[in-house]
């Protein structure tokens, strides 16, 4: 039987539960809050300026990906008015193809991430939730899926895939997926495993519920942020998996990429030659997609994890409230007691700052800070440190 | 007499609503490959292999409980309380043994289940786990109506709603409904709970603990309200505690509870008022009393058996102040002590000879007194390994 917990930091509970969606104060409905930290705010900033490139990109190119403006020169042009990133070796506009990949490798990643994050919660919550030999049987199946060496595979099935359609976005993002839902499946399973003999999940089964509603509405609304982060993780992989694989030339030359791209860049000799602007604007923007995926990643990761929401929280608290480089631990049953001879001893070592003033006589214009710091129990700690000085 | 425990009988009459006969609850410990194969060696080469290792948490337990009264189980930690409930409610499904409601078996299919759980509702000891923190008060109260038809359309089902909160007092009920769990104190939130159990309309109320995790401000209420049912909605409720001043309060009927059997049974003034098993004297002396200056004397200590190879004989003896050379032997049926009132204890039992009522011989490993014919329902799975 699960012990109580909210007995617990106030704001942090250390149960399972508290990893879930909290409400606004108003008690409406709940939903998935981010914490407002800079490293989500900028990830989301980041990712909307390419979903929108993906979407209006090959409008806004100035020309045909395609089109060759020179037939007699043999090299790159470098950056001018006219080509603002070039021209490849072929004469084609870089600006007009990095526009154009876009919406190709945003597809590919959103497509594998998708079906893979639909694959997962499918076979993990179900592996986790029946258990016995169904568990088995699907665990195995992720398992396999895992140690399967994806590259090689991919490289493998894009061979066959090459001369029939292999600029098929949806069909690629498929593959990919197929290759990449087995992490997900994993950890879903795990933590299913965890709720399914939780309380609520006896409660509802008491109440008379069916298996699917305690899956689809007891069980599934707790896993949110690890749906989140675990579609976020594999729109990373799809975007590395489809860089990677048109890289090698394993997807149509025609359909640009931006792994296509740098395909080409490899094969004019880029790097050998310096012409910087045929593999840097896509490597960049492949690693900026990746970034903001990232980002986004830390701030579930941080919502998710309570240790990290309250470090992060407290922490801000108390750089608002002017006390900086505070180590601020919260120590479960101590009570800050004052010491007088230790504070006494502490006042007089203006080292350690606010926090060596005896409690007893704040130094005046110490304000709230002082105060705040004075009722922490990481106060009493630097009293003790003090005193021992 | 030929059962091992003590059926808890109800002074009044009639079929009860609920009742177990002879429910057996045996978990297989799953154990390391390490464990086993020590076991393997030390087991004596003439030992009839046991199979695999189990948990005994219920051995033969009967109870029933009756229309409109309150039927108390208590027993320290690991007991059996809980898997007793569990099992009540059909969370777990019994060894062996068999389950009636209103004198008739229930199919174990789903919509069996369910005709079950319209009837039957358990109370979980934990209100901070019981209820999904992503969903609001409304809906946790609202899927059993709906489950079982009950709120047709959407304004009798708010009406339901408003109803149930009001009976466990939780008003205003309009705001109630729409917070969520982690809005609620412990007390508000096992209100919840039991206004959910509440919401089917059951006959039975299993109770687990129920106020067990909850601040003692609040214990009271919430007994007060269980009282309530009783009276005027006349359920059968079954009220499962460790705290027997409690039971005493609420209950019309105590079953005591000591390693997964009862031991003792009677009505609550009685069997707190003239215990008659060691085991419930020992469980009262230990009972926090305000009048009782200085620390408790307590006639007896050590902890519960290991469930997984229990005693052989009464599973009380190797703690029993009172142990005798029988008891270590063989189980006790029950004997009446008083009508409505048995204990399972060789202390009274009318008729034994001397050699039997004789001091217990230490340790009882494999040494039964002579002229003990080795009873063929001795449940002592390995009385060879036996090394209390």
């Amino acid at each position: 039987m699960a012990i109580g917990t909210s007995t617990g930091l106030g704001s942090a509970p250390a149960d399972g539960a508290s990893l879930l969606p909290v409400p606004d104060a108003a008690g409406r409905r709940m939903r998935l809050q981010l914490p407002r930290s800079p490293k989500v705010l900028i990830g989301l900033a980041m990712l909307a300026v390419f979903l929108i490139v993906a979407v209006i990109g090959p409008w806004i190119a100035p020309y045909n990906p395609s089109r060759s403006f020179s037939a007699t020169a043999s090299f790159p042009q470098a950056p001018s008015a006219a080509h603002w990133l070039g021209t490849t070796q072929q004469q084609q506009d870089v600006l007009s193809q990095l526009l154009a990949g876009g919406r190709s490798t945003v597809l590919v990643a959103f497509v594998a991430g998708l079906v893979a994050t639909v694959l997962s919660i499918v076979i993990g919550v179900t592996a986790g939730y029946a258990g016995r030999l169904t568990d088995d049987l699907l665990s195995m199946l992720a398992n396999f899926f895992l140690v399967l060496p994806a590259l090689p595979l991919l490289i493998v099935i894009f061979g066959f895939l090459k001369t029939a359609q292999g600029g098929h976005d949806l069909l690629i993002g498929l593959v990919i997926a197929i290759t990449g839902w087995a992490w997900g499946a994993r950890v879903l399973r795990a933590q299913t495993l965890s709720l399914r003999n939780r309380d609520y999940v006896e409660s509802a089964r008491i109440v008379g519920e069916r298996g699917w509603r305690i899956i689809g509405f007891e069980i599934l609304p707790n896993l949110t942020p690890i749906v989140a982060s675990s579609f976020l993780f594999t729109v990373l992989y799809g975007v590395g998996t489809y860089t990677a694989l048109a890289f090698l030339g394993l997807v149509n030359p025609n359909h640009w990429s931006w792994g296509g791209m740098l395909f080409y860049a490899q094969v004019a000799g880029a790097e050998q030659s310096g012409y910087w602007w045929l593999f840097i604007p896509p490597g960049i923007a492949v690693a900026l997609l990746g970034t903001s995926l990232a980002l986004i990643n830390f701030g579930i990761d941080e919502f998710i994890n309570p240790r990290l929401r309250v470090a992060g929280l407290s922490r801000r608290r108390a750089r608002r409230a002017g006390v900086s480089g505070l180590p601020k631990r919260f120590v479960l049953g101590v009570t800050p007691v004052v010491r007088q001879d230790l504070a006494a001893a502490a006042d007089g070592t203006p080292g350690w700052g606010p926090g060596g003033r005896a409690p007893g006589g704040p130094a005046p214009g110490a304000g709230s800070a002082d105060l705040i710091s004075a009722s922490g129990h990481a106060k009493s700690r630097r009293w003790r440190r003090g005193g021992g000085q | 007499m030929t059962e091992l425990g003590v059926t808890a009988q109800p002074p009044a009459t009639g079929t009860p609503l609920l009742e177990a006969r002879h429910l057996t609850k045996h978990f297989p410990v799953h154990q390391a490959l390490r464990t086993a194969r020590r076991r393997l060696r030390e087991r004596p080469a003439g030992a009839a292999a046991a199979g695999r290792p189990v948990v005994h948490a219920l051995e033969d337990v009967s109870i029933a409980l009756p229309r409109a009264q309150v039927t108390a189980v208590v027993g320290e930690s690991g007991s059996g309380k809980s898997t007793l409930a569990r099992v009540l409610a059909r969370l777990l499904p019994p060894t062996s043994g068999e389950l009636l409601l209103d004198g008739r078996q229930m199919p174990a299919s789903g919509a069996g289940r369910r005709r079950y759980a319209r009837q039957v509702q358990l109370v979980l000891q934990d209100p901070f786990s019981s209820l999904n923190p992503v969903h609001d008060v409304r809906y946790h109260l609202a899927r059993p109506l709906r489950i079982h038809g009950l709120g047709e359309n959407a304004g009798s089902l708010e009406e339901s709603i408003t109803s149930l909160l009001e009976r466990v007092s939780l008003t205003p009920a309009g705001q109630f409904a729409s917070k969520y769990p982690h809005e609620l104190s412990g007390g508000q939130r096992q209100r919840v709970a039991i206004a959910r159990a509440l919401a089917v309309r059951p006959t039975v109320l299993l109770a687990d603990e129920p106020v067990s995790m909850l601040d003692v401000s609040i214990r009271l209420g919430l007994l007060n309200l269980l009282s309530d049912l009783r009276e005027r909605e006349r359920i059968a409720i079954l009220y499962i505690t460790h705290d027997i001043a409690s039971a005493r309060y609420l209950a019309d009927t105590i079953a005591v509870m000591y390693a997964g059997q009862i031991v003792e049974s009677g009505p609550a003034q009685q069997v707190t008022d003239e215990p008659a098993h060691p085991y419930t004297q020992l469980l009262l002396s230990a009972a926090p009393d305000p009048e009782r200056a200085g620390p408790p004397v307590l006639a007896a200590r050590g902890s519960p058996p290991s469930l997984v190879s229990p005693p052989a004989g009464c599973r009380f003896h190797p703690r029993c102040p009172h142990a005798m050379a029988i008891c270590a032997d063989r189980a006790p049926g029950d004997f009446d002590v008083a009508p409505g009132h048995a204990a399972a204890c060789w202390l009274h039992a009318k008729d034994l000879d001397p050699a039997q009522a004789g001091p217990i011989a230490r340790p009882p490993a494999g040494q039964p007194p002579a002229g003990q014919p080795d009873s063929a329902r001795s449940s002592a799975p390995e009385p060879g390994e036996e090394t209390r």
